[in-house]
């Protein structure tokens, strides 16, 4: 008897065959890279999808221009190593009035750099599909968001008006201005994503392994002092401490979680043993209740 | 029992070894607002320890604030997503929950139990293998229990559990556990499950969710989570025929021509002769590529690329299977229909379906009834309504290949689309294709009157009604249109009265103008005969001569005259117009059969009796005519 595909199998097949049907059926499809552990999952995927072409579309980053330094530098040697179509946007706009997380907070560093920023590339480009790597176990609202999540002509999702999603048919059809946001690995959760990183042999940026970093402790969470625009407060100094990161985005707004997890196995061990999850790192999900449900309604991912 | 197994602390390499091999479950939780729903899946999701302490902490705090258990933990909090619904205590949507144990990795569909609501309840069924039914033991057997449950065989479920839960505030009676399991099973029995398993459960208070419990000593089954660990539902699609719906031609250079989808069931080896259903053609696979080197075989669910031994065309929407196991390749079929939109389905509107990668323009050309969902009774209905279930003839305009959903489960499933909206306003599961599949292969050929009936699967004819004033002329082409139309074809009704208000205004019933009437009905009806529809048209005509020239005007065998022969004094009894009463009186001049002659057909190619039968059966009688004629099969034009 034929043995039966393991969960990661199965998982790995909905993907592909999400992302197939994003490349059929749009004209100008286009998958958001943000160099995280998901993001490196998903363009993994999409190398599978294809092969033995590359993708069909380009990869495109809204840089915040507040990334860890390691993250550009991992974005810049993928795109060399596998030769993929690398759009990078940046909000210029938002530069000259010097937004950023220190000097206006982070509600609306992300709003300018990021929401924004994302939809400033979408339009220039006139992107009609865009594939997120957004898993509907990271956050509540998230839950109930459809694979293929309808936008419209100004980006905003409706969550009280969502196209039903039934078997693996997916409705690809919109008006012109219109979009949708894909996101093939919505049914994974972490632990899928560091299991096949793992059983893959997937790379992912080297701050996800625990390392010597210099850390400022605010407000219970840990920043890592990344570059020299990180004003310290008088009698704070940076601490040589083991840290890393369980999700990555702005440095400024990305806590460290101590730890000596140096390798795949050492981190996934870390977090089944550890009890509390990825979001906790991300300082935006905490301003209140349902904040995210508010973010994703504005175009945020 | 939960992925917190102490090969975690102790062997990481190994655990990480044992849960490559761990499967996948997807299942379906169904019950009322009050049947504990969210408990028993919080529970599962606290019991599995995939609750995180700032998750468990923020549980706390939202139990004091919302809470329904007198500030104790309220599961039910863990599951809720959006803000309003949160405010409102109910869920509205369907909500994706994962968890885990060594054994299987669990997706669930969690989805309302309001009435309004069929909709999310189908989308959640879709992707599920076994459906969890929830009963409050305190109240039994519901009229949504049953809802549910339709819903979930409708989608073709095999695997139910039926959770008899609140069981703690029964005390734990048997005989009441007993009583509602021997009155589901026998409800059960017009459904189409494959198991039943029916447990006795308190969610919030964990009895038999995970471990057995103390309370039921006089139950010995499965716990519900020993239960989803074990229940085998995998093999179910790898066991029906190989189907390969092609999604993308994966073309990156001029050697390398692969084609790309998930394989929706069966299994395929290099080698195996396959069928492109559409064409007719076929080839060997030469190899099943993937990223991660070529395959042996691949099985249902797998995302792989096949090339083939021969240059075949074949494009998306394209759905190859072995040679000697096809799938059903027809434009009509039986289905039925979910709608989920607050348009209302309306029979002959243009719609646009999708059935994997196949797409098509659609209507239903015959809705024959409606279920309701609660009772399983049969209901005639002219439309479908928001979260109405109907069984309905589908008219696509163009044949799609597909297998009876009962049959498998992965095929003949599609959604329907507003053309205009683009919303998705229902889902079908084929019954059964209406008519058998033939091997037609395209022909080259000028767009003509043959090509154009040809693509309508039907031959294109003028019906000429001719009969007296209320002989049920108009009553009886208004039924074999709407037979035809039911059958999926293309018609016309060309009415003496109705053209008599715009084209033909200008003429009166002088016998010159009674001519040119006619002459015009003629030529107009010869035009749609050219674009090859079926022309109905329904004229008193009483003049030979004049049904001479219209028969005329076209192909010998594409005239056919249908004689309405009801005897004058029927007609004149029935007078449904009044206009035998005003004639008789004298207000109408030249009015056939009272003043003016009707010269009774001698040859007509069909003639029925509306005095000795009803207009229904004389329909009937026309539409079997036309089928004995050759008028609704496919039609082989000469090229």
């Amino acid at each position: 008897m034929q043995p039966n595909l393991t969960h990661l199998r199965q998982l790995e097949a909905e993907s592909i065959h999400i992302i197939r049907e994003v490349a059929a059926s749009f004209e100008r499809p286009v998958m958001l890279y943000s160099i995280g552990k998901d993001s490196s999952v998903l363009l993994h995927l999409a190398r599978k999808a294809f092969y033995p072409a590359p993708p069909p579309f380009p990869l495109m980053h809204v840089d915040t221009t507040w990334k860890f330094r390691e993250m550009i530098e991992f974005r810049d040697r993928m795109a060399a190593e596998y030769g993929f179509d690398l759009i990078v946007h940046i909000n210029q706009d938002g530069v000259e009035r010097g937004i950023g997380p220190f000097t206006h907070g982070s509600s609306l560093h992300t709003d300018v750099m990021k929401t924004e920023s994302l939809k400033q590339a979408l339009n220039k480009y006139k992107f009609d599909a865009a594939f997120g790597g957004a898993r509907r176990d990271e956050e509540k609202a998230r839950a109930k968001e459809r694979v293929f999540s309808f936008r419209t002509e100004t980006h905003r999702w409706d969550p009280k008006n969502q196209r039903p999603e039934l078997w693996d048919i997916y409705n690809a059809r919109i008006n012109k201005g219109e979009s949708i946001r894909a996101f093939p690995i919505s049914n994974w959760t972490e632990l899928d994503i560091w299991q096949y990183i793992y059983l893959e042999q997937i790379p992912i940026v080297p701050l996800y392994y625990s390392a010597k970093r210099p850390v400022v402790e605010r407000d219970g969470m840990l920043i890592m002092v990344d570059d020299d625009r990180m004003p310290l407060n008088p009698g704070e100094t940076p601490q040589m401490k083991s840290v890393r990161f369980r999700t990555l985005g702005c440095y400024p707004l990305t806590g460290a979680v101590e730890s000596e997890a140096a390798t795949l196995p050492d981190i996934i061990q870390e977090m089944l043993l550890t009890r509390s999850s990825e979001r906790q790192g991300r300082m935006i999900d905490h301003d209140q209740a349902g904040s995210m449900e508010k973010k994703k309604q504005e175009g945020y991912f | 029992m939960s992925h917190k197994s102490d090969l975690i602390a102790d062997d990481i390499l190994g655990y990480l070894k044992a849960q490559e091999e761990k499967s996948l479950l997807r299942f379906i939780t169904c019950g009322s607002v009050d049947d504990g729903k969210s408990t028993l899946i919080g529970r599962l999701l606290w019991d599995s320890k995939l609750i995180f302490e700032d998750q468990l902490a923020a549980l706390e705090s939202d139990s004091r604030k919302v809470g329904t258990q007198g500030g104790e933990i309220d599961f039910a909090l863990l599951l809720d997503g959006l803000q309003a619904e949160r405010e409102q205590g109910i869920t509205i949507d369907v909500a994706y929950r994962f968890f885990s144990t060594d054994k299987r990795k669990f997706i669930v569909a969690d989805t309302p139990g309001h009435e309004q609501y069929t909709r999310n309840m189908a989308t959640g069924a879709s992707t599920a293998d076994v459906a969890v039914i929830l009963i409050d033991a305190r109240k039994g057997i519901l009229t949504q229990t049953r809802r549910h449950s339709f819903i979930t065989s409708l989608l073709g479920i095999k695997h139910v559990v039926l959770a008899v839960n609140k069981m703690d505030l029964i005390d734990y009676d048997q005989s009441k556990f007993d009583q509602i399991v021997a009155e589901y099973l026998k409800f059960a029995e017009q459904l189409n499950y494959g198991s039943i398993t029916a447990i006795p459960l308190s969610a919030l208070r964990g009895d038999n969710m995970i471990e057995p419990s103390a309370n039921t000593p006089w139950y010995s089954g499965p716990t519900l989570l020993a239960h989803l660990e074990d229940v085998q539902v995998e093999q179910d699609a790898i066991e029906k025929p190989f189907r390969l719906p092609v999604q993308w031609v994966n073309r990156p250079n001029l050697d390398f021509r692969g084609f790309s989808g998930t394989i929706s069931s069966g299994r395929v080896k290099p080698g195996d002769e396959v069928i492109v259903t559409a064409s007719g053609q076929t080839s060997k696979v030469k190899d099943i590529v993937t990223f991660d080197g070529n395959l042996d075989v691949a099985i249902a669910g797998q995302a792989i690329t096949l090339t083939l031994e021969d240059e075949i065309d074949i494009s998306r929407g394209d759905v190859l299977a072995h040679a000697d196991a096809k799938p059903d390749f027809a434009d009509q079929f039986e289905a039925r229909i979910i709608w989920m939109h607050e348009d209302h389905l309306l029979p002959g509107r243009p719609y646009l379906i999708k059935m994997g990668a196949q797409v098509a323009n659609a209507q239903i050309s015959d809705l024959k009834y409606k279920v309701n969902v609660n009772t399983l009774e049969h209901v005639a209905g002219k439309t479908l309504e928001l979260n109405e279930v109907g069984i309905a003839n589908i008219s696509a305009d163009k044949a799609l290949a597909f297998d009876p959903y009962d049959q498998n489960r992965h095929s003949g499933r599609f959604i329907i689309i507003d053309r205009f909206t683009n919303a998705t306003v229902g889902a079908g599961m084929v019954n059964h294709s209406l008519r058998r599949a033939t091997n037609i292969k395209w022909q080259e050929m000028d767009i003509n009157k043959g090509a154009r009936a040809y693509q309508k699967g039907q031959k294109s004819v003028i019906l000429w009604f001719t009969g007296l004033s209320g002989a049920g002329k108009s009553t009886v082409a208004n039924l074999v249109e709407k037979k035809l139309h039911a059958l999926g074809k293309h018609t016309y009704t060309l009415d003496g009265d109705n053209v008599r208000h715009g084209l033909n205004k200008d003429l009166g019933f002088t016998d010159a103008d009674r001519v040119e009437n006619i002459r015009r009905v003629g030529e107009t009806a010869k035009l749609f005969v050219d674009a090859g529809v079926i022309t109905l048209v329904s004229f008193i005509s009483p003049f030979k001569s004049e049904r001479q020239l219209a028969r005329s005007l076209v192909e010998k065998d594409e005239f056919i005259e249908v004689f309405i022969d009801t005897p004058l004094e029927v007609c004149e009894q029935r007078d449904v117009k009044g206009l035998y009463k005003k004639a008789r009186a004298g207000e109408i001049a030249n009015f056939t059969g009272i003043d003016s002659p009707y010269e009774r057909p001698e040859n007509a190619e069909i003639t029925v009796n509306t005095s000795d039968q009803t207009a229904e059966e004389a329909a009937e009688a026309i539409v079997s005519k036309l089928e004995e004629f050759g008028v609704l099969g496919a039609w082989f034009p000469e090229i």
